[in-house]
This record gives C-alpha cells, sequence and structure tokens, in this order.
C-alpha cells in the first residue's frame, strides 16, 4: 500500500473496493462455514457426510436407475439402481387409487378447479374476485358431484377413491370443514353461555385426549355396532368426519390463543361501538385473533394433512395403502424404497407450499405495530 | 363434501327409524347385486392388485369362485374391502363383509368367543423362521436371545411367545405391521430372525435381492390352518361359502378344469357325485337356495382348487410352494372334501 501514487488531495481519495477475502462468495464462505475452529471442523465432517451421501444417492436413484420395466427382475437384471418402473407401471394407481380410469377426466377437472375455488380465498388480487367468491362457495358441491357421481354423471363409490385423490380429498375436507367448526368452538368455549360452554369444553378435550388412530377405528368398527344390521354407512364417510371433528379441536384451541391474545380494550372498543356479539366477532375481534393464529393454524393444516396417512389403519387405500397392494404383487415385491420416497416427495411438495403460502399471509398482515 | 355428510346421515337416520330386521346374508347379497369380500391388504400370492388396479390372488380367487356361485359370474359382482389384522373381525361381525377371505388361521376362540364359523380351510400352513445366513443359525432352538420381528395381531404372535417359554429361551420382539414393512427391517438387520406363516417366509425370500443368504429354519412351530370364514347366525350361507370350497375341490379330485368344466357339466356320465354337484341329478342345489348351474359357474371362474394354487402360489410362481400337506388325500397330502351327496 505504501507504493501506491497519491494523485489525490488529501480527501478527495475515493472509495477503493473492500479485499478480496472481504466481499462476495469469498467472505460469506468464510463467515458461514469457516469463522472459527468449531465452524471448520463441523463444514469439515458435513462435507465429509455429504461425500459420502450424495453420490452413491445420485447413482442409486439417476445414474443407476431402471425406468421401463415388468418385473423386479428385469430391474435387478440391468443394475443396481432405483427401480421407477413400478411407479411407471401404477402410476395411475397412486393418483387415482382404483378409480375408473374412464373418469379420470372428472377427478381431473375438480383438482383444476379446487384452485380456481381457492385462489379467491388465498390471495386479494385476483380478478374478478367478487364472482369468483361466489364460484368457492358452490364448489363443495360441484366437487362432490365430479367425484361421487349423480345429476347424470356416472356414480363412483367411495370404495374406489385411493392414492392420493384419496389424501387431497381428506386434507381438503378436513381442512375446509375445521376451520369454521374450530371458530365455533372456539367462540363457544369462551361464551358464558353455560351449555354452549360446557359442550365445546367437553368436545374438545374428549377429542384432544383420544389418538387420532383410536377415532379411526371407532368410525371403522365400533360405529357399524350402533347402527341397524345391514346398514352401509360408507367408511370413506366415517374418516372424513372423524377426521374432520378431530382437527376442528384442535384448531379450537389455536384460535382460542388467538382471542386470549386481542387486549380487553378491542371488546370494550366494539362494544362501546353497538356492536353486537357476532357483529363484533366477525368486524373486529376474529379477524385479528385469525392473524395471530396463522402460523398455529397453518401447522394444525399441516398436520391433519399428513394425518391422513393414518387412515391405512382402517384399510382405505390411500398412497399407503395402494403402496401395500402394489408391494404384494410378487412383480414389484421388496420395492418399498422407491414407493416411500415417492409419497414422501409427494407430501413434502404439498406441505412445502402450506408452509410458503402461511409466511406470504403473514408477510401481507404483517402491519408493523 | 358436507351435504355428502348431511345426505348419509339422512340416510342412516331414516334406516335406523325403519329398523332393520335381519335377513338372511344370501337374500341381502341379491339384493344389493354384489358380495362384500373381506380381504388381506396385500400379502403376497394371496391378495395383491395387478399393474391395472384389480384385485388377485389365492385368496380373492375364492371370493370370485363363491360370487360366481351365486350370480353366474364374478366380474362385476364381487366388491372388495381391504382388511388389517386387527380391523378383519369387527368388519366381519358388523356385516361390512359377508365373507372373509383373508388368510385367517382357524382356532378354537376365534371359532367360539368371537363367534365365527370357518367354512373349512383352504391352505394348511405353519409358522416357520427365517434369518440370515450369516447368523450361522441351523434350527430354531438356537435363536436365544434373537431379536424377532413379528407381525402384530397374528396368531404367530402367540405361538412365538409360547415357542420360546416352552423351551426356556429369550427374545426380544420387533413388532412390525404389514409384510413389506418385516422385509425392510429384517434386511436391514433390525431383527435376527423373522417369523410368520410359512407361505409368508416363501414370498419374503422370493423378494431378496439375494435369496441365497437366507435359510428358512426346518422347524415348524404351529398349525396354521388358513380357511374363508363367515359370521355366526346364518347357517344357510355358512353352508353356501362352504360347499362352494368343497366343489372347488372336489373338482380337483374328478380332474374338472377351468377348461373342461362346462363340457363336464353338461355331459350326464356316470360319475355320479359330478352329476349331483352339476345338478344333472337331483335337485342338489335347491337345498343351498343357489342356482341349478352354482358348482359350474364357481369351477369356471379361476378353476378349481389345484389349479387356483398353482396359478397364485404354486411352484411356478415367485413364491413357489411345493403343494406338501396341501395335496388331495389322494396324493399324499390332507385335503378331503366330504361326499357330495
Amino acid at each position: 500500500m505504501k507504493t501506491v501514487q497519491q494523485q489525490y488531495e488529501v480527501g478527495r481519495h475515493p472509495d477503493l473496493p473492500p479485499p478480496l477475502v472481504e466481499r462476495g462468495v469469498v467472505k460469506w464462505v468464510r463467515d458461514n462455514f469457516f469463522s472459527d475452529a468449531t465452524s471448520i471442523v463441523l463444514t469439515a465432517v458435513a462435507l465429509y457426510f455429504l461425500y459420502k451421501v450424495v453420490p452413491p444417492f445420485v447413482e442409486w436413484a439417476f445414474v443407476d436407475a431402471v425406468w421401463n420395466a415388468d418385473h423386479r427382475n428385469e430391474c435387478r437384471a440391468r443394475g443396481e439402481g432405483a427401480c421407477w418402473a413400478v411407479l411407471r407401471a401404477r402410476i395411475a394407481q397412486f393418483t387415482y387409487g382404483y378409480y375408473p380410469a374412464h373418469l379420470y377426466w372428472r377427478v381431473n377437472t375438480a383438482f383444476v378447479l379446487l384452485f380456481v375455488a381457492l385462489a379467491p380465498l388465498l390471495f386479494e388480487h385476483v380478478p374478478g374476485r367478487r364472482y369468483l367468491l361466489w364460484f368457492s362457495l358452490a364448489y363443495p358441491v360441484l366437487a362432490f358431484f365430479l367425484l361421487w357421481g349423480g345429476l347424470g354423471l356416472e356414480p363412483v363409490e367411495s370404495a374406489k377413491f385411493g392414492g392420493f385423490l384419496l389424501t387431497i380429498v381428506i386434507g381438503v375436507t378436513g381442512i375446509v370443514g375445521s376451520l369454521p367448526l374450530g371458530i365455533l368452538l372456539a367462540l363457544g368455549r369462551r361464551s358464558r353461555l353455560l351449555i354452549v360452554h360446557t359442550i365445546s369444553m367437553v368436545f374438545i378435550e374428549f377429542v384432544r385426549g383420544v389418538p387420532l388412530i383410536t377415532l379411526l377405528f371407532i368410525a371403522s368398527t365400533l360405529l357399524n355396532y350402533f347402527l341397524p344390521p345391514g346398514t352401509y354407512f360408507d367408511l370413506l364417510l366415517r374418516v372424513l368426519i372423524m377426521v374432520t371433528l378431530f382437527a376442528s379441536a384442535y384448531l379450537a384451541e389455536v384460535i382460542r390463543g388467538g382471542l386470549a391474545g386481542i387486549p380487553k380494550g378491542q371488546f370494550e372498543a366494539a362494544d362501546s361501538l353497538g356492536l353486537g356479539y357476532w357483529k363484533s366477532m366477525r368486524l373486529i375481534i376474529l379477524p385479528q385473533a385469525l392473524h395471530i393464529s396463522i402460523p398455529n393454524i397453518v401447522n394444525t393444516f399441516i398436520s391433519l394433512y399428513k394425518d391422513t396417512t393414518l387412515v391405512v389403519i382402517v384399510g382405505l387405500a390411500d398412497p399407503l395403502g395402494i403402496s401395500r397392494a402394489t408391494l404384494a404383487d410378487s412383480k414389484w415385491q421388496g420395492l418399498s424404497t422407491e414407493i416411500y420416497i415417492a409419497i414422501a416427495v409427494f407430501f413434502f411438495v404439498s406441505c412445502f407450499a402450506m408452509s410458503r403460502y402461511s409466511l406470504y399471509l403473514e408477510k401481507k398482515l404483517h402491519t408493523g405495530h | 363434501m358436507r351435504s355428502l355428510k348431511f345426505i348419509a346421515l339422512c340416510a342412516a337416520l331414516a334406516s335406523l327409524a325403519a329398523g332393520g330386521a335381519k335377513a338372511a346374508t344370501l337374500d341381502d347379497v341379491k339384493a344389493k347385486g354384489h358380495l362384500q369380500c373381506g380381504i388381506n391388504t396385500g400379502l403376497p400370492g394371496f391378495a395383491f392388485t395387478d399393474n391395472r388396479g384389480n384385485w388377485q390372488g389365492f385368496d380373492v380367487a375364492y371370493c370370485e369362485a363363491l360370487a360366481a356361485a351365486i350370480f353366474g359370474k364374478a366380474r362385476g359382482n364381487v366388491k372388495y374391502t381391504n382388511l388389517t389384522g386387527k380391523t378383519r373381525f369387527p368388519a366381519l361381525a358388523s356385516g361390512e363383509v359377508d365373507v372373509l377371505s383373508r388368510n385367517t388361521t382357524w382356532t378354537y376362540s376365534r371359532d367360539t368367543d368371537l363367534k365365527q364359523t370357518f367354512v373349512g380351510v383352504n391352505y394348511y400352513d405353519g409358522q416357520g423362521f427365517i434369518v440370515p445366513k450369516s447368523l450361522g443359525v441351523g434350527s430354531a432352538l438356537e435363536l436365544n436371545g434373537a431379536s424377532v420381528c413379528i407381525q402384530t395381531g397374528t396368531t404367530t404372535e402367540l405361538n412365538l411367545a409360547g415357542y420360546f417359554r416352552d423351551n426356556n429361551m429369550d427374545y426380544e420382539p420387533v413388532p412390525i405391521e404389514t409384510n413389506a414393512e418385516a422385509i425392510k427391517l429384517y434386511q436391514a438387520g433390525r431383527c435376527d430372525a423373522y417369523t410368520t406363516d410359512a407361505s409368508g417366509l416363501a414370498a419374503t425370500k422370493a423378494a431378496f435381492d439375494s435369496p441365497g443368504d437366507h435359510v428358512v429354519l426346518p422347524e415348524i412351530i404351529s398349525k396354521e390352518p388358513l380357511g374363508p370364514l363367515v359370521r355366526h347366525g346364518d347357517d344357510e350361507w355358512a353352508d353356501i361359502a362352504r360347499w362352494v370350497l368343497n366343489a372347488l375341490i372336489i373338482a380337483e379330485e374328478k380332474g374338472i378344469t377351468r377348461r373342461n368344466v362346462k363340457r363336464m357339466a353338461r355331459r350326464s356320465g356316470d360319475d355320479a357325485e359330478a352329476n349331483r354337484m352339476f345338478g344333472n341329478e337331483g335337485s342338489f342345489h335347491e337345498m343351498l337356495r343357489l342356482p341349478k348351474t352354482w358348482a359350474r359357474d364357481a369351477i369356471a371362474e379361476n378353476g378349481n382348487y389345484g389349479e387356483i394354487f398353482e396359478k397364485y402360489i404354486g411352484r411356478n410362481t415367485d413364491l413357489g410352494l411345493e403343494r406338501g400337506v396341501n395335496a388331495l388325500w389322494t396324493q399324499g397330502g390332507i385335503l378331503y372334501a366330504p361326499p357330495f351327496r
């Protein structure tokens, strides 16, 4: 530095760029991975671990993988890699279950329309939002007829539902049904009306005190004993009801937490404006309470969505149920790793999308108190 | 979806109000137009789906034969409910399924306490062990202290406990739910041995990348007569289920196959028993309230017992099971159907 010729007036020297090691990628890597002895060791261990895990996985999952085969042995004969051929052969079952193939278009339509119906609910700036909201309201009925048939469409019984279709049906029904129910239960539990309060409390405490599996077993086995013999009460329907009730009890507590976080002044302000109970809740209290609860609500939704895999225990053909039937076919026996990875990817993508949306919502609603 | 709930609730309430007078199962089945058959959620050879999503297998074939006996053909007349080891008995008892054909062991308490009627045995199984060769074990009696993968809610669980207790050995159970899960855990070395019915072990071994590295131990520690069952209270229905199974076995005895059953049923030859079965002599079908062609249709569906065995679990399948004790009594086995008269 000393050799540099002073060519500027004193105080007029322009800022030099920071030295190489203090900027850009180099600095970032230094700060994050090699800042002190501990991090250097940890980085080294992590790199070694990745080196041990990633290349073999890539080799297994992509390089040596077999996509086209009719039999497990054919895969084995061609290489040591993943036998994705099983997914190729069974993709329709994993997507639609045993839904009749010539009616797949109905499932696809319902799936696409689901996003059309969700858009105005999830995002504010959607063209024609006011009209679309009516569509969202009508969507459950529309989806019901599309999926189950009726109104001139060929009926499809719920035993034919399976795969990701079943996951989405249970997940979406549970989420859509449990939110209003959860809000009502939360309000009920805070109510000063003795009966409403007691019913809500007993319901919430009972449902929360029992594992979902138990409720599913009640749905699948016990209910039939109470109903008269010969009554066929659709298993999927029973499961849908149980899942919705289960989620609503958890949501009620989440929302109650949100309600408890609203300062008393807000209630009093609503009262002093002369608003009745429902109006004050709808206009003043709930919007604020729900804002506070968003991360927890989404958390409950995600866990509900993943809990749908438990229905395999009562014999429904969700992706795990389909995988059981697939793995029992001696053609594809023993390929559980491939199948479970595919199912995991599906769930990760759905749950990650939900969690991203919740972040977006939090940012949008963050008013910076 | 909420409208769906509403409709179903109304329907349930309406039928509650109407009160269900319990009709005969056969009439119920005819009225709803299909047989509801309880099967496994997936067991190699016995119940699995093909690439098009149709259920197949040794247990499924029985459902098809039964449906064909009632309706003339199985296609479109049989529906399946997948049942786990835990849900199978409640589903049968509550009437959710008409018949259970799910590799279920016939035991005293299931017959009496659980109030079910086993209509026969379609596979004589027995519980065995599979271990990696590297374990260096040649007999089940050397398994002291081993960890054992075991399916919950099955008779195998109790047999295992009994066998180790009787021989003064310790073991560490590793409970699992399904066969597929067991294969993974066993291959990952989570348990030293896997125990299930010998047929299941054959299927498991067939799925391994290197089957030669594993041995099935010679000991068979239990009797596992597997067969279809119905609930108590409708003997007529139990008779139908029983004689469809017997008809399949008798057909093998007489060399009546899927291919020649139509011809055999038409021709009134010298075989009096076949003539009775096919309705050419007497009116035996009326005793079961089934159509005259019931036996022909049941056999035409998947063939006789032997054909079903060979198609799904026999030597030429991946399971590669020998007939063994499941051969006809005339061929050294113990398969023996009562006479049709």
